[in-house]
Parts: C-alpha cells; structure tokens; sequence
C-alpha cells in the first residue's frame, strides 16, 4: 500500500519526463501474463541475479521460492490496482483546495499529508479492500516466484488447485465457497465506498 | 508596493498586465473572462506568466529568471469557490495558515479572528454544514490571520445575496484598512468595488484599458 499510494501521488501531482512511462509500468501487471511477470522477477531478483545474491548474502535469505517470495508476487499483483485506484480518487479531489492549501503556506508535501490523502481516504481504504483480494486470489504469480512449498508459500489459490488435482472435491469446493465470498464482501465494500464518496 | 507586469500567451487572448498595488484596496475590474483572475493567480504564484515581473517592495516573486514557490510569497487568496477544507473544523482551516507559535498559540489567534468575523460560534463545526455568508467569514478569517503581506480577492462575494453581501463589505472594509497590506480584489460588481476600492483598474480582453481613483471612476 505504501509502494502503491506514494506512486499514485507522485504521477497525480507532478509532471516529469518520463511519467507515462511509469505509469505504464506500474499498470502492466494487470494485462501481462504471471509467467512472464514471474520470469522478470526471478532474472531481476533470483538466486543468481546481483540483487537477489546481495539479499541472500546479508539476510540469509533468498528472495523466490519462499515467503519473501509469496508476498513479493502478491505486492507485485495488487500494485497496480492500488495506483490506479488511489491517482484517481487523489485525482478527484478539487484542485483549488491543494493551491488553497499552498497560498496558506503549505510545503507540496503537507498539502499532500493534510488535504490530499485525508480527502482521498475512502478511495485507500477501497484500493486495500481490491489489493487484499487480489492477493488473497493470486495463483500464477505466487506459483512462480513462490512456488509451492508447504507450510510457506501454499496459498488458498494453490491449495484448491491441488485439491482439484488430487480429486478432492469436497476441500476444493469449500475453499473455492470461502475466497468467493471474501471476494464478494470486499467487492461489495468498495462499491458502498465508491458511492459514498460520489454522493 | 505591489508591482505587477505579467505577459502570458493566453488561448483567447495574450494578457499584458501592469500596475502598481499600493497599501489599501485595488479594485480590477472587468467582464468574465477578461484575464482578471488569471492576473491573480500568476501574482499569487499559481500560474506561471511567460514573462514580465512581479515584486512586493525588494522582494522579487518572479521574472525572467524564474519566480519563488507558492508558500514563500506569504498571499492570502479568497477564492471564488472559498476552498475551505472540508474534512476539518472552522478552527482547523484558519489554523492551518497560522505560520509562527505553538499550537495553543495558533488556536487562540484562530479563535480571535474567527470571534472578529463574528463566525466563533462555528469554530469546531464543518464547513458543509455553513450557509454561504457564513464559509464567507470563515475563509475570511482565514485569509486574515496568517498574517499576510498581500491579499487576492477573487470575487468572494458573487455567491451572496444583497442583504448578506452589504453587512459583510462594510465589515472586510475595516478589516482590509486594519490589514493596511496591497489588496487586489476582482470583480464585475459595481457596489462591491465602490464599497471597498480606493483606486480601480478597468480590465478587457487581458489588457489595462484605463484606471483611476475609485471617486473619479466611471464604471
């Protein structure tokens, strides 16, 4: 969330060279297939790469195929949806307001912290409410850089999957019925934020 | 002084604006869209002139090497619009520009000036809940208790009804006196000009077409 809000603030509120270009960017995990997003990843930051190797070094750590890794893919996932979300409710607010906030002394940066996030704060709390589903429903992505370790980066997702696989058909369904109605929930939570916030 | 000579490349017309605001009320007045609050808003440091110079006293806001933030110029803008915060209290928004002292400090000015717009009694409500005379003395308030070295106009009181509008000029005309700081006040109303300007500039199509002491202007 912090990665997501402090990049939507900065392409609604500055203009650099450069700035579709990030914009795209942040937003191409949503079309592009988690096999090609995951290969990026582990040649970026995998075992062998100068990132992950420095990673491993000081931490012990490696970052794919663990949780690191789990919780990188579902970073990675929900990034977009964060962005898009939280630079359109920043967005919305009434620009006269931030230059108001100027005129009264106010730095770029606490017109952000005062004025901005706290007007846009129904449109953060709906991009967590899309990130944590997003997350919670993430199977190709995870399954790459994670991969499938028990106990450690078995997601739901995962689990059903290999439910289905092993014919049990009771444990998949059930799983399936519970990420369903958390997806439902959620989605149903942000559209009241979204209402309240138009109204 | 305020001494201001701004061109800027507009889409209708090019603005070519020049004139000197001394302490007291300056009135520019002109139809809509004549450049009045794009003058405003590039005095302020809101929009950026292609060129010219903009100066209160010594202190240069801007010219042909470039201008100084927003927040350093110290102007209190009234907007059209108000802009009061509307996530926070009365207090909070005129709080908010209040630059120098502690916190209580801040509170107790807030709360002076909010008592002398005759508006206390809102001080720890929201501004959706004011009527339009009532966010007028607030974003008033404001506007007066940060202290500022020049005050900007923009047609703050086009929203209010004639009963409204004539209690409230008479009150900002002793408090802009009071303020004894160059004031610019935009507007197309005659009695809003007479009742607070003492010297006017006439406005169209972005030029200067005339100007006079506010007695001798024929409007």
């Amino acid at each position: 969330m912090l990665i997501g809000v402090a990049v939507a603030a900065l392409l609604a509120n500055t203009r650099f060279p450069g700035r579709d270009l990030v914009d795209v960017l942040f937003t191409a995990p949503l079309v592009m297939p988690p096999t090609v997003l995951g290969y990026y990843i582990i040649v970026l930051l995998g075992r062998r790469s100068a990132f992950g190797h420095a990673f491993e070094s000081l931490t012990g750590v490696s970052i794919v195929f663990t949780k690191t890794g789990a919780v990188l893919a579902a970073t990675v996932g929900a990034l977009p949806l964060v962005v898009k979300s939280v630079r359109t409710a920043i967005e919305e607010i009434d620009r006269t307001l931030v230059l108001a906030a100027r005129t009264l002394g106010a730095s770029p940066l606490r017109a952000l912290f005062t004025i901005q996030l706290p007007l846009a704060s129904r449109g953060i709390v709906a991009a967590s409410m899309l990130a944590f589903a997003r997350s919670l429903g993430d199977f190709g992505l995870t399954w790459v850089i994670g991969g499938n370790i028990e106990g450690k980066t078995h997601t739901a997702a995962i689990e059903i999957y290999d439910a289905i696989q092993a014919r049990r058909d009771g444990d998949a369904f059930t799983l399936s019925a519970v990420l369903t109605a958390i997806a439902v929930i959620l989605l149903y939570g942000v559209n009241k934020l979204s209402a309240r916030e138009e109204s | 002084m305020l001494s201001v000579n701004i061109k800027m490349t507009m889409r209708e017309f090019d603005l070519d604006v020049a004139l000197e605001a001394p302490a007291g009320v300056t009135v520019l007045f002109g139809p809509s869209g004549a450049g009045k609050s794009r003058t405003l808003a590039c005095i302020a440091g809101i929009a950026r002139p292609n060129g010219g110079r903009i100066a209160l006293d010594d202190d240069v806001w801007f010219d042909d090497r470039g201008g100084i933030r927003i927040e350093s110029r110290r102007v209190a803008y009234v907007f059209q619009s108000l802009a009061l915060f509307p996530h926070m209290t009365a207090a909070a928004n005129v709080v908010y520009g209040i630059r120098d002292g502690s916190p209580d400090e801040k509170r107790g000015r807030a709360y002076a000036m909010l008592e002398r717009m005759r508006v206390v009694h809102l001080a720890e409500r929201k501004p959706g809940t004011f009527s339009g005379g009532e966010a007028q003395r607030v974003a008033l308030a404001r506007a007066f208790a940060m202290s500022p070295r020049a005050i900007l106009l923009d047609e703050p009181f086009s929203a209010l009804d004639a009963a409204v509008k004539k209690s409230l000029l008479d009150e900002v005309s002793s408090h802009l006196a009071a303020a004894k700081v160059p004031t610019i006040l935009v507007t197309h109303d005659t009695a809003e000009a007479r009742a607070l300007g003492e010297r006017v500039f006439f406005i169209d199509k972005g030029k200067i077409a005339r100007s006079s002491s506010i007695d001798e202007a024929a409007f």
